[in-house]
């Protein structure tokens, strides 16, 4: 048995030399793919993830549409490279539970009824992962769909946050999600002030975990404050292009 | 309560646009007095009205609406119609012919085949049924000539312009017959293929500029300095 890394130091610092309510460096892109109606891209610390959304569109097979209703239908996936031990491309059964996790902390935020008898098909492929990739997914899903143009209710952030060493952490990375005591990813709809996913691995008192939940969402308004600008960059870029073509 | 925010400002979704006594325009969403954009987009007030331009939309059928769709299969009765949208159009025999159509004798691809083009108006949508259309008026029909340009159909009313001021420009300066399909579909005919690139760029650069003021002056002016380098 080896034995289990320092993951909190003395000074308080984390493996990756953050503070315990420091997030990772985030980066956002929106529309990188043209084929798809809709995508986004994100590197948060060492994740690198991308996003890509199709529809509304026809439902293939024909039997599964839904007549009141749109159908979203979610596939989360890790590229065979993205960790260090090869990983079988075919969906292993936590990725057929993330794809569903992700789908349900969605649904709520996107109109379905507006567009019944469609499907909008949505695809998550991690192309590096360092943890806390599931709440990455949904933050870069919910850009993808409003990239898309699909109406929407609010956004979704998402942030996990737990404790290592006995400290209470924001954004777990992989050491800490698999040696910690506990991780608790959670999504937010900012504007509405709904929790739109909620899950927790590890152990906590009531006490730590109303600090613990705290945490998350005052991530998940952080991460929602970058998603609002990297929405709006795609566009502002052009304008100021445009007056400045003007002005010449 | 005065407005919340300053007129055509980007908003994204979820966004608290006015609260009170307003009326919410298109792609808002009311929750009480509170009104929400439920698109990346523009907003505008106008007057007690609030509604956000989209930026990025897909077509969604409307009855009346003029739209260019192309044939993916030609059935006993009819043909199913590829219209840019989640839902596929079927258009009927009888709307197309302008004789009684006799099942037994007539064979519909003659009329129109797999991969042709048509320019139709939409006689019946609802959220319970998919599109019909219809090619039995003046200048609907299938497309011969010329060229299509696609663009987002959240770009439409801009490529028409108030009153149709951009719309008339085009024609005026680039020479060509434009007719703009609701879909995002925009069929380009002119007199020669310089024309009607000429158009094709105007409309490309409309589309990426869309969101931007003073888009007339400067397409304008682009047409201009085209044409004057090619001759």
């Amino acid at each position: 048995m080896t034995e289990k890394p320092t993951l909190v130091s003395e000074k308080g610092l984390r493996t990756d030399g953050r503070k315990a309510n420091e997030l990772r460096p985030l980066k956002l892109e929106v529309g990188i793919l043209s084929n798809a109606d809709g995508s986004a891209y994100i590197e948060q610390g060492k994740n690198k993830i991308l996003a890509a959304v199709y529809g509304p569109r026809e439902v293939h097979p024909r039997h599964l549409a839904l007549p009141e209703r749109a159908l979203l239908r979610c596939r989360y996936h890790m590229a065979p490279f993205s960790v260090q031990e090869r990983k079988s491309p075919a969906p292993s059964r936590r990725e057929v539970e993330l794809s569903k996790v992700i789908r349900q902390a969605l649904e709520p935020a996107i109109f379905l009824d507006k567009f019944p008898r469609t499907s909008i098909d949505l695809f998550i492929e991690v192309l590096q992962a360092d943890g806390g990739t599931r709440c990455a997914g949904v933050t870069i899903a919910s850009l993808a769909l409003a990239d898309a143009g699909i109406p929407m209710r609010d956004l979704v952030a998402s942030c996990a946050a737990g404790k290592a060493d006995g400290q209470l952490i924001l954004d777990l990375n992989d050491a800490e999600d698999k040696e910690g005591e506990a991780d608790v990813p959670l999504a937010l709809m900012p504007n509405s002030n709904a929790v739109a996913l909620l899950q927790m691995d590890g152990l906590l008192t009531i006490g730590e975990f109303d600090q613990v939940m705290q945490l998350a969402l005052d991530g998940c308004k952080r991460i929602y404050a970058q998603q609002k600008e990297a929405l709006k960059a795609k566009y502002l870029a052009i304008k100021e292009e445009a007056e400045e073509a003007e002005e010449e | 309560m005065p407005f919340l925010l300053e007129n055509r400002q980007i908003v994204t979704p979820g966004d608290l646009l006015a609260e009170g006594d307003y009326l919410s325009g298109n792609n808002t969403h009311r929750d009480d007095s509170k009104i929400y954009a439920s698109r990346l987009g523009l907003v505008e007030y106008k007057g007690r009205r609030v509604q956000v331009v989209a930026l990025n939309t897909f077509y969604v059928p409307a009855v009346g609406d003029l739209v260019v769709g192309k044939i993916v299969e030609a059935n006993l009765h009819g043909w199913t119609v590829d219209i840019n949208s989640p839902y596929t159009a079927t258009l009927k025999a009888s709307e197309a012919l302008n004789r009684p159509f006799r099942p037994q004798r007539d064979e519909l691809s003659e009329f129109l085949d797999v991969g042709d083009l048509v320019l139709a108006k939409v006689i019946a949508y609802d959220r319970t049924r998919d599109p019909t259309l219809t090619i039995r008026e003046p200048d609907l029909g299938k497309i011969t000539n010329g060229q299509i340009v696609s663009v987002s159909p959240a770009k439409i009313p801009r490529i028409i312009g108030r009153k149709g001021s951009m719309i008339t420009l085009l024609k005026k300066e680039t020479r060509c017959s434009i007719t703009v399909g609701q879909n995002g579909l925009v069929a380009i005919r002119g007199r020669n293929q310089g024309d009607e690139q000429l158009a094709v760029l105007a409309i490309q650069k409309i589309e990426q500029e869309a969101h931007t003021s003073g888009l007339t002056d400067r397409v304008s002016e682009m047409i201009r300095t085209e044409r004057g380098s090619v001759g």
